[in-house]
């Protein structure tokens, strides 16, 4: 008696079956009216650890582009209107959560609010929960800021894309500009979030250091939970160690905990922190970041972007909205959209919208110039962006009272970078051949 | 010589900030029979009072020392102002309701008031780092360490005393003691359990609130900092026994040292240690170091 009554009665089971079969042709179809907006789902971090770093500028990143999109007032060769003459209308999701949330939210994007693309995802976790959904419901979806190598690794993908490099390329470029800089440190140790970006940071930067430099140790190899906000005894154990240099790809929240962490403790006064994201914290830390600090950008970001005069606009119109330099994540978000748009442009050949796949096959392979300089859909089979990189060196300006990069070291993509076909681990292990630095 | 030293302070350290942390939640735990998911918010509103009185107060060039003091000060106020609103505005409504209840009420109460912090100070992130770097630093071999670290175990120590002074030589303590032994009869003594449970629900939240407040200037102050720290003092208090103080310090005591041992040793097994001690304890005693079985009534 107890199960008749909780069990939905027969209608209720075909009404659920024939809501699928409605939804599934619209889904295998994906066209829109001609005319029609853009819808774009935008995802990032809008609250917890990673927001004000990261989620947010990222954010923001989207909100000033897509507006002077809409208005047609991003420089040449960007300056349609929107996405090929349709504006774009962006919905935002917080990335916070479990990654079945973040899950289940793409989904809702997807499924119920029928957005075009999905452009977004800071974690690494996150990009690689969704990227089987991406497929599975043919999305396109464009990740921002995730460094995971492993997203084009694992299989070919058909409808996501990465327009910012990965992890690799960062920490390879550490590696090649601490030896050139350093070349007397004998040992060296990491630490890195014990998850998918701090695992693949540490392994790319101690494979490619194992290659340049054989003979230095590695020392302590430490791995603490992310978000653990408390790192005493981490500090105390690299205070007590042997290296030169500590390795960090530490972001968001942990960053800044661990510099006061350690600032109050002096590690930094005894080795150098190389720190693989640490531009996203300068203008939050200013001199509270240890000056001799290595610094990267992941990517020609920032203070690292070159002279350009796409550069120069969006650092001027993100800095009068929201009263702070653009940081790495807004520009990847800013590249992530005009790779999206000039490929929605490729595409569009009519009135109508172009489809899912005809936006996804023009996407493949694309070059374009943006605010950060070059990149190129190279590896991946054409869904992995590369681009050159750098690193530099830490100073707190006092007179300016503000923070600066210098000594910057500039290489070109194809030093940083595997090439096309080559997992990142095998070609760093197998002594980057190729490699044209 | 040096690791085991290393090791011994980091673990000291770590579990003076797990003992604070964990001490207001035990205390309810004990008092009320309540597993208050809401102490981690607690943490957080404390760490946020925290951040905005130390961003006013050293803007400001006054004198250090008054700093720490304001610090832990609004924190606290905070804090028991916030319990005083969750107890008498919402737990008081289902107290003698199944416990799995209160949780539940708990951790939407948890819920509200993530949402609230976001209302009144907004996604980003605030820096309290002055008071940890006016703290200075001292240097025994090669080891430096944090005098503010060293204040956060001198802290602890004073908190454990006055708990332990507070519970067997006051009035309210022995009031307490009768509560947590059997509300029924107390009550029937003539002891007002209902101000007794107000009470102690405040002052868990100033403890939850101090342990905020306190961290506040070694972390970046964001949202979701409320999530890490509860699951911490859950492992914590059922180690030592769920509403026992001296449980709560030898839990925070065993997990400190065991997770500094841990990274200074087999760093690869860290994540893992805090757990793994709660499930060997556990085993060998399902109520925790310091709480008996009880025969249950039928």
């Amino acid at each position: 008696m107890l199960f008749a009554v909780r069990t939905p009665g027969h209608a209720f089971l075909w009404f659920v079956l024939f809501s699928l079969l409605d939804v599934a042709p619209i889904q295998a179809q994906n066209v829109a009216p001609p005319g029609a907006t853009v819808k774009l789902g935008i995802v990032s971090f809008l609250t917890g650890p990673a927001a004000a770093p990261f989620g947010i500028p990222g954010r923001n990143g989207a909100e000033i582009m897509i507006e002077t999109m809409n208005a047609g007032k991003v420089p040449t060769p960007f300056n349609k209107v929107g996405f090929g003459g349709s504006t774009i209308d962006a919905k935002y999701i917080d990335e916070t959560g479990s990654t079945a949330n973040v899950v289940t939210e793409f989904r809702n994007l997807v499924q119920r609010d029928q957005v075009d693309a999905v452009v977004g995802y800071v974690s690494s976790g996150s990009c690689l929960a969704v990227t089987p959904v991406a497929e599975e419901l043919k999305a396109l979806t464009v990740f921002y800021d995730c460094g995971t190598p492993r997203i084009f690794e694992e299989k070919p993908r058909a409808y996501v894309f990465r327009v910012s490099p990965h992890a690799t390329m960062d920490n390879v470029a550490a590696a090649r500009y601490l030896l050139a800089k350093k070349s007397d440190i004998t040992s060296y140790s990491g630490l890195n979030q014990n998850y998918a970006w701090g695992q693949d940071s540490w392994r790319d930067f101690a494979a490619a250091m194992e290659v340049l430099a054989p003979k230095m140790a590695v020392d302590k190899v430490l791995f603490p939970k992310l978000f653990a906000g408390e790192y005493g005894a981490e500090i105390s154990t690299l205070l007590t160690s042997k290296s030169q240099v500590l390795h960090t790809s530490f972001y968001d929240g942990d960053l800044e905990a661990f510099i006061y962490q350690e600032q109050a403790r002096a590690l930094d006064k005894r080795m150098t922190i190389l720190s693989t994201t640490g531009e996203t914290a300068i203008w939050r830390l200013r001199d509270k970041m240890p000056n001799g600090t290595i610094i990267g950008a992941r990517g020609t970001n920032g203070p690292l972007a070159p002279d350009s005069e796409l550069n120069r606009w969006f650092q001027k119109i993100y800095s009068d909205r929201y009263g702070i330099p653009p940081t790495y994540p807004a520009y990847q978000m800013a590249m992530s959209l005009l790779g999206l748009k000039l490929a929605y442009e490729k595409a569009k050949t009519g009135e109508a919208k172009p489809t899912t796949d005809e936006v996804a096959a023009a996407f493949k392979g694309i070059e374009f110039e943006g605010p950060s300089g070059s990149v190129k859909l190279a590896i991946g089979d054409g869904h992995q962006g590369i681009s050159q990189t750098a690193y530099g060196t830490y100073r707190f300006n006092k007179e300016k009272n503000e923070p600066e990069i210098v000594d910057v070291v500039r290489f070109p993509a194809e030093c940083v970078n595997p090439p096309a076909g080559l997992k990142a681990d095998d070609w760093i292990k197998d002594g980057m051949k190729g490699a044209k630095c | 010589m040096l690791s085991a030293f290393a090791v011994l302070i980091d673990g000291l350290v770590y579990a003076a900030y797990l003992f604070i942390v964990a001490i207001g939640l035990t205390l309810i735990f004990g008092v009320m029979k309540i597993l208050n998911v809401a102490h981690g918010s607690f943490y957080t509103f404390g760490a946020y009072g925290a951040a905005s009185a130390v961003g006013i107060y050293f803007n400001r060039g006054l004198p250090e020392a008054g700093g720490y003091l304001l610090m832990v000060l609004f924190a606290m106020g905070l804090g028991l102002v916030l319990g005083l609103i969750l107890e008498r505005g919402i737990m008081r409504w289902v107290y003698g309701r199944d416990e799995v209840v209160m949780v539940l009420v708990t951790y939407a109460a948890f819920l509200i008031l993530e949402d609230v912090v976001i209302l009144v100070w907004g996604p980003g992130s605030y820096a309290a780092y002055q008071p940890l770097l006016a703290a200075g630093n001292i240097e025994i071999g090669e080891l430096v360490l944090s005098n503010y670290d060293l204040g956060l175990i001198a802290i602890a120590t004073v908190l454990a005393a006055a708990c332990y002074w507070g519970l067997k030589f006051t009035r309210y303590g022995r009031l307490l003691t009768a509560v947590i032994f059997d509300r029924e009869t107390a009550a029937a003594f003539g002891i007002n359990v209902k101000v007794v449970f107000a009470v102690t629900f405040a002052i868990g939240a100033m403890l939850g609130a101090l342990g905020g407040a306190i961290m506040a200037p070694k972390i970046a102050v964001t949202l979701g900092i409320g999530v890490e720290v509860i699951v911490l003092a859950f492992a914590v208090v059922a180690i030592g026994g769920m509403g026992s103080i001296e449980g709560a310090l030898a839990g925070a005591l065993i997990v400190g040292i065991c997770r500094a041992a841990t990274v200074h040793l087999i760093p690869q097994v860290e994540l893992f240690v805090i757990y793994a001690v709660m499930a060997l304890v556990l085993t060998i005693r399902p109520y925790g170091l310091f709480v008996r079985a009880k025969p249950r009534k039928i």
